[in-house]
């Protein structure tokens, strides 16, 4: 369990170390089953390529789900998140191989709200592309 | 293939009631890849401050899909879901989920429109405890790509 922040030690402006979280074809089953968003284009190349995509893609909601472990992570696990969005830019293309792709997240603290609340300019791009535009997050810390 | 545009406005009827379980919470985590113990562990959840295990930020998607997939599969709205792509995710929240909450989601078709060859759909869906606590509302919007080539 990571360590708990508090509100005195953030400071406006501070960088959020990237971190890589890993995407494969079994990450994106797994997310199906547990999501129940079975959408074709999430484990099925075949009628992806049909559709005019060019190969498996992410769940926007798996990218937008490693983009919020970024925050719990960096938050602890007494913070709250009170409000997240994101708008998606570009797919996250997972190739039918052991690696898969990645999804690197980093984060600014953009600005100390009041009631313990410190809000959180997110960027997550996969192989160089940036998937995740205008992400934010909110979050109060105990 | 365009979305039909008279579905603005429209509230589709709440959810029959979803009890959120441990089980699948840590299930979610799990596919996610998230260690996280307040995600498993009620002793861990309350020794951080939560009342019980509590659900991954992104988890109010499994509540609020199961209410737009009634929407999203409506035939009379004309959506071609192998053509669709999430475009924008928010979600605002009261309090983090939490095993043995019982909720319901209600849908509301807030927009649709054109932007060239694509369609946007967006849904609001408020998702409350059946004591009518508000717990979040999710902001989704949808995009339907035009045709394959």
């Amino acid at each position: 369990m990571s360590d708990q922040l508090s509100y005195e030690d953030v400071e406006a402006g501070a960088e959020i170390p990237a971190v890589s979280y890993p995407v494969t074809r079994l990450s994106l089953v797994k997310y199906c089953g547990a999501s129940g968003d079975f959408n074709v284009i999430h484990w099925n190349e075949r009628i992806a390529r049909s559709v005019g995509l060019p190969n498996v893609i992410a769940h926007g909601m798996f990218t937008m789900a490693e983009a919020g472990r970024f925050v719990t992570d960096w938050a602890g696990p007494g913070a709250t998140v009170t409000e997240f969005g994101v708008r998606f830019s570009a797919p996250v293309m997972v190739p039918d191989d052991d690696e898969g792709a990645a999804i690197e997240v980093t984060g600014k603290v953009e600005e100390k709200l009041g009631d313990n609340r410190v809000a959180l300019a997110l960027t997550a791009r996969s192989a160089g592309t940036k998937v995740l535009a205008r992400a934010r997050a909110v979050v109060r810390l105990p | 293939m365009a979305i039909n545009r008279e579905y603005v406005g429209r509230v589709y009827p709440a959810t029959a009631p979803y009890e959120v379980s441990r089980v699948k919470i840590a299930e979610f985590a799990d596919a996610i890849g998230d260690p996280s113990p307040v995600y498993r562990d009620a002793e861990a959840a309350r020794a951080a401050g939560h009342a019980d295990v509590i659900a991954p930020p992104t988890f109010a998607i499994v509540i609020s899909m199961a209410s737009s997939g009634g929407a999203i599969a409506d035939p009379g709205l004309g959506l071609n879901y192998a053509m669709v792509v999430h475009g924008e995710q928010r979600f605002e929240y009261a309090r983090p989920l939490r095993a043995g909450d019982v909720v319901t989601a209600q849908v509301t078709i807030s927009d649709i429109r054109a932007v060239g060859s694509l369609s946007m759909l967006t849904t609001r869906t408020e998702i409350k405890t059946v004591g009518g606590e508000h717990v979040c509302t999710a902001l989704s919007t949808l995009v339907e790509r035009g045709d394959a080539a």
